[in-house]
């Protein structure tokens, strides 16, 4: 019970048999079905549409284009919002768009009884294009005569920023001395999308109060509600958005998706209820994607090993919109600048830039993994360079104990990191495996890596970090729990009902979650996003059940007639703080306090906490792999990421955690990649061709933690969400590094690519 | 939903075929893993359907009274890889349909279907190539025999045509007995895949010939040379292919490394892979020469042939150990995740056991 107990997920039950309700199962019978039609060209101007067809088919209501829809940009990001209009989002982007960016943007919709009708209508839709050359990549979008994505941004570059650690520029730090080993290589990361189970799904309606009311699968409601207004240039109080349970989101429902043009369908038909489903095919290309980022690096390394200096130069493709833009690779830059010290210093210039693809958003690690790949792919080229054991080098190099990051301010508080690499050095056999794996020959060979990683816990100071709580007890004794925090599959109600059980000292069945969101009645919180909710919506969950328990106790002081202070709560009852002798059960308190002629009051504890703390979790892969090299086939034997992530609320939903981002960076970094022909058309947007690994390709997952109470978590917690994909694609392609000899500098390492690999290397 | 203006349920092959002529744009549907793709991508959208589901003669594997084994084209692959005829007789057809997408598409899917699609990518129709199997074809002027190496055209076209029902798919006994086999799908993972390039392998070997050189240490003594070697591929051309110049130069070899590197050499120069952004021609171009080593080699294990007479170097020749030697100690997931790999093991001892029976 409580913090730290391997307690059963609270919806585990409904989730099995179905009670538990998704955005699909609520849909009211009569609901038209709208659908999206979307480009096809990637760069250019819709001229005009043909649209008699269309409107001939039996069921069909409405059609909308984007030359009907209001004459406002808007941002899409999950991010807090900003009162300064400097920190605002990039407002690029109408409901519907005639300006169009990318492949499968969306320019016009219709809406019709059935998904039939609404299909054969979509599909007898002319489209009239001005086209524009396709820039589908950075280096054509950045090309001087490239085509102008957005007006406000001719070059196509977003945001250019900089920064610098000590004496900064490279060639300086690097040349007054002699015997330096210097590497200089470009490494590449691809575009990848989510796969949640669930796709983006909503319905709206007007209500009687005249209220826009949505139904969303969405990791961030009370964003969706202010973004809605925005697009709709109505007042936020005017919608309100009901998030039911959700099944997964990934960061990509960490954005507003279709919600906005739900909305506005809405007001189109009058306000009936119209739902939409979009697909996964439409998912893969017309919604959000991991950005690519390409990145150019320089590294000088003293023969004894020391990391003298780096510099980092990394361009990110941004897509057709800004979505998060540039905070992405910002994030990679830190990282990059947190993970190793450099005795003289480091700089890294980072550009995101608007291309004519996949719009690039939220994603599992936030810029992380593309960071880690890089990051961590150099140390292993450096310490091979310098011939030293990788792990070694890392443990001389990696950040040390109590950093403090010279511009955000973050700092290690707890730290974990070098306990686990020497945890997973002895789990894995680190060095007998290295020793075992040298000098190999015959086509299929055996190597062992590794990459480690620091992840930062929420969004504080870059962003606002904001969350509530709600405690309501009842007659019985029994409270609900209302978090404006979400639930999006990763267990937050299990661990929030855990936590409040800790604090208040009731046992777990006496709280009951509610797990939807409900804009109108649930506090307010931001959203599942940067692995914030156990850290941050942990910090208000306790002080509220703190602020409840101090009322409670309160009550008990005027039934009893002893002091509070010498009270306490403990399994469901007031008890003598002393002796934990029962005094009183709280179902007898309840129902007095309802009910007391005397003193009739309904004891409930409500509030904010404005967090403005911040610390590191970290933690390490080691991957074991069987390269055959005449296949290109990387099989994984043993997979193993150790973490340091605080106290685990729950050590059983936390390995699970840890599974799931596993599972993401294994196909990360052996199979997964949105292609792109030259006319930026998608190529694989799709289950089948998109190589999202199968139970089949999953090898058994190991994970490990090094427990150490953060003294800023509200249980001595801190970020867990994310990590886990972080460090699993690095750490592949440094054992595939050690098995063959052969430096894969791109993801992922699919097997065309390794068989090319090994033949120039003349292995095969 | 799906966008479907009507279907019929066909009582019998000929009310199917009736259906048909009496519908001009009607399409055959059987399990639907093909059909309903197509429906719901808009190419097949507001189609009519003729369904031949549940119509039972088509569902049914059985041998006639000269040993030809007849597969109705109904049958679903996890039938056909359950099938104990199959099993005992054809196991790399049951192994090759085993490989099709997940558990729930071989549910469903039909070896017919993914014969009649007509796309060289099918996992059965490289092994059916090996077996030269022949298509019977019901239609309204009556019933035609079709050796499946004259069945496809091109890329998702067959001499099918539209009011024609595929009824039975026929393997003679001269084709499957004393033939052992192997098929490797070649994909991008290990299921819900479809195959970047398939091989099918089928040997046969003879004695020693009368007054040869006896050269080799393995048993059996009556296994040395290559009566005949059948060998075939998906998605190395348009269609399926088997490579027949190949099989005619090894036919009499001796079993041994220099037929195993010949037949890895001579096939390239009988496809013709393609390149595409699922995978580059020299990519194939590697594939189709390892993927015939090691089918063949395979199907030579099978047949009784030492591994190690066959392929010297394919092990890492300085790894003794397994990977698991050191984890020995570590008690819990350790111990369970042993006890999953000696399940598979074991699996893989079956299929072998199988291939054997066919002896």
């Amino acid at each position: 019970m409580g913090v730290g107990a391997k307690s059963v997920r609270v919806d585990a039950y409904a989730k099995v048999t179905g009670q538990a309700k998704y955005t699909a199962d609520m849909m009211p019978k009569d609901a038209l079905c709208a659908k999206v039609i979307h480009s096809t060209i990637a760069n250019g101007w819709v001229k005009g549409f043909h649209l008699e067809e269309a409107l001939k088919v039996p069921g069909v209501v409405k059609i909308v284009t984007c030359f009907d829809v209001p004459d406002i940009q808007f941002g899409t990001p999950g991010h807090p919002w900003s009162v300064e209009a400097a920190h605002q989002d990039v407002q690029d982007r109408k409901i519907l768009n005639q300006r169009v960016r990318l492949y499968g943007d969306d320019i016009a919709a219709v809406v019709a009884e059935d998904e039939v009708a609404a299909s054969r209508a979509a599909r007898l839709i002319g489209v009239e294009y001005e086209e524009l050359p396709p820039i589908p990549e950075v280096e054509e979008a950045m090309a001087p005569d490239a085509p102008v994505l957005h007006e406000e941004k001719p070059g196509n570059v977003l945001v250019h920023s900089r920064l610098t650690v000590g004496e900064g520029d490279f060639e300086k730090s690097t040349s007054g001395e002699e015997g330096l080993l210097i590497l200089e290589k470009t490494y590449r990361t691809q575009r990848v999308q989510h796969c949640h189970l669930e796709l983006p799904v909503s319905f709206a309606y007007r209500d009687g109060n005249g209220k826009i009311v949505i139904v969303s699968s969405t990791q961030i409601p009370h964003i969706v509600r202010r973004v809605v207004g925005q697009a709709l240039g109505i007042g936020w109080g005017q919608v309100r958005v009901i998030k039911p349970y959700i099944g997964g989101g990934f960061g990509n429902k960490q954005d507003v998706l279709y919600e906005p043009l739900n909305a506005f369908l809405c007001l189109q038909v009058g306000g009936r209820c119209v739902k939409m489903e979009i697909s996964r095919e439409e998912t893969f290309v017309s919604t959000r994607v991991r950005h690519a980022i390409t990145c150019h690096v320089k590294a000088a390394v003293r023969p004894d090993g020391t990391l003298v200096a780096r510099k980092l130069d990394a361009y990110s493709n941004q897509g057709g919109y800004a979505s998060h833009g540039h905070a992405i690779v910002a994030n990679l830059a830190n990282v990059f600048k947190q993970l190793y010290q450099d005795e003289k210093g480091m700089e890294a210039d980072s550009y995101t830039v608007y291309t004519s693809s996949a719009t690039g958003g939220a994603m599992r690690g936030y810029g992380i993994p593309q960071a880690d790949f890089v990051t961590e792919a150099m140390t292993e080229d450096l310490a091979r360079m310098l011939h030293m054991d990788p792990l070694e080098y890392r443990l001389k190099n990696c950040m040390r104990e109590g950093y403090k990051d010279p511009h955000t301010g973050i700092t290690f508080h707890s730290y974990g990191l070098k306990a686990c690499i020497e945890k997973g050095r002895e789990v894995i056999h680190w060095d007998e495996k290295r020793r075992e794996y040298e000098n190999q020959s015959g086509p299929v060979r055996r190597g062992i890596g590794m990459a480690i990683f620091c992840y930062k816990t929420g969004v504080h100071p870059i962003s606002l970090e904001t969350a509530s709580c709600r405690m309501v007890l009842n007659q019985d004794g029994s409270i609900q729990l209302q978090m404006g925090a979400t639930e999006i599959g990763q267990g937050a109600d299990t661990v929030f009902t855990q936590m409040a059980a800790e604090t208040l000292g009731f046992s777990e069945d006496k709280v009951y979650i509610i797990s939807a969101q409900d804009t109108d009645v649930t506090p307010f919180d931001t959203g599942a996003y940067a692995s914030r909710q156990t850290y941050v919506s942990g910090m208000a969950l306790k002080q509220t059940a703190q602020i409840l328990k101090g009322k409670i106790l309160a009550y008990a002081e005027e039934m009893l007639k002893r002091p509070a202070e010498g009270m306490d709560i403990s399994d469901n009852c007031i008890v003598d703080a002393k002796t934990k002798d029962a005094l009183l059960s709280m179902e007898e308190l309840a129902t007095e306090a309802f009910y007391s002629l005397s003193h009739s009051v309904h004891i409930t504890a409500e509030s904010t906490v404005h967090c403005k703390d911040n610390t590191f979790a970290s933690g390490v892969c080691f991957a074991e792999v069987e390269v055959d090299m005449p296949f290109g086939q990387v099989k994984v034997l043993r997979i193993l990421n150790v973490h340091d992530s605080g106290i685990l609320i729950n050590p059983k939903l936390a390995e699970a955690q840890v599974h799931g981002g596993m599972s993401m960076g294994l196909g990360y970094g052996l199979s997964e990649c949105l292609m792109y022909d030259k006319n930026g058309r998608p190529l694989n947007g799709n289950l089948l061709d998109y190589k999202l690994p199968t139970a089949m390709d999953t090898p058994h997952l190991e994970v490990e933690f090094v427990e150490l109470e953060d003294p800023t978590g509200p249980y001595g917690n801190k970020a867990l969400g994310e990590p886990p994909a972080i460090p699993v694609a690095p750490a592949l392609r440094n054992a595939v590094l050690h098995a063959t000899g052969v430096a894969i500098d791109s993801l992922p390492m699919d097997p065309q690519k390794m068989v090319a690999a090994f033949q120039e290397a003349g292995l095969i | 939903m799906y966008d479907i203006e009507g279907i019929y349920q066909a009582k019998n092959v000929q009310d199917a075929i009736a259906a048909l002529v009496r519908q001009p744009d009607a399409v055959v549907i059987s399990g639907g893993s093909d059909v309903l793709i197509r429906i719901r991508e808009g190419k097949l959208a507001g189609c009519r359907l003729v369904s031949i589901h549940n119509i039972p003669e088509l569902k049914e594997i059985y041998r006639e009274a000269d040993g030809t084994i007849v597969i109705g084209p109904g049958a679903a692959f996890s039938h056909i890889t359950k099938d104990r005829l199959i099993q005992t007789w054809i196991p790399v057809l049951g192994e090759a349909v085993d490989m099709v997408g997940g558990p729930q598409i071989r549910n469903i899917g039909t070896i017919g279907g993914n014969v009649c699609n007509g796309a060289t990518s099918a996992d059965s129709a490289s092994t059916l190539f090996t077996l030269n199997a022949v298509l019977e074809l019901a239609g309204p002027d009556g019933v035609r025999q079709v050796p499946i190496a004259e069945f496809y055209t091109g890329p998702g076209r067959t001499v099918r045509c539209r009011e024609e029902i595929l009824t039975a798919i026929r393997i003679a006994k001269k084709d499957y007995k004393d033939f052992f086999g192997k098929y490797i799908k070649y994909g991008k993972r290990n299921a819900m895949e479809i195959a970047t390039l398939g091989c099918a392998v089928h040997v046969k070997l003879a004695k020693a010939r009368e007054g040869a050189v006896q050269t080799g240490m393995y048993a059996p003594q009556d296994k040395k040379y290559v009566e005949e070697l059948r060998i075939a591929y998906g998605v190395a051309a348009p269609t399926p292919v088997r490579c027949r110049e190949t099989e005619r130069k090894a036919a009499g070899m001796p079993v041994g490394p220099e037929l195993i590197a010949m037949v890895g050499k001579s096939v390239l120069e009988e496809v013709n892979p393609r390149s595409s952004w699922r995978a580059s021609k020299e990519f194939r171009v590697q594939l189709v020469e390892e993927m015939a080593k090691r089918a063949l080699t395979e199907a030579l294990v099978r047949a009784g042939v030492p591994e190690d007479v066959l392929n010297p170097e394919h092990t890492p020749n300085n790894i003794q150990n397994d990977t698991r030697k050191y984890a020995e100690n570590d008690a819990g997931n350790q111990a369970e995740n042993d006890a999953e790999n000696h399940t598979k093991d074991s699996k893989r001892e079956e299929k072998r056991a199988g291939g054997e029976r066919n002896a």
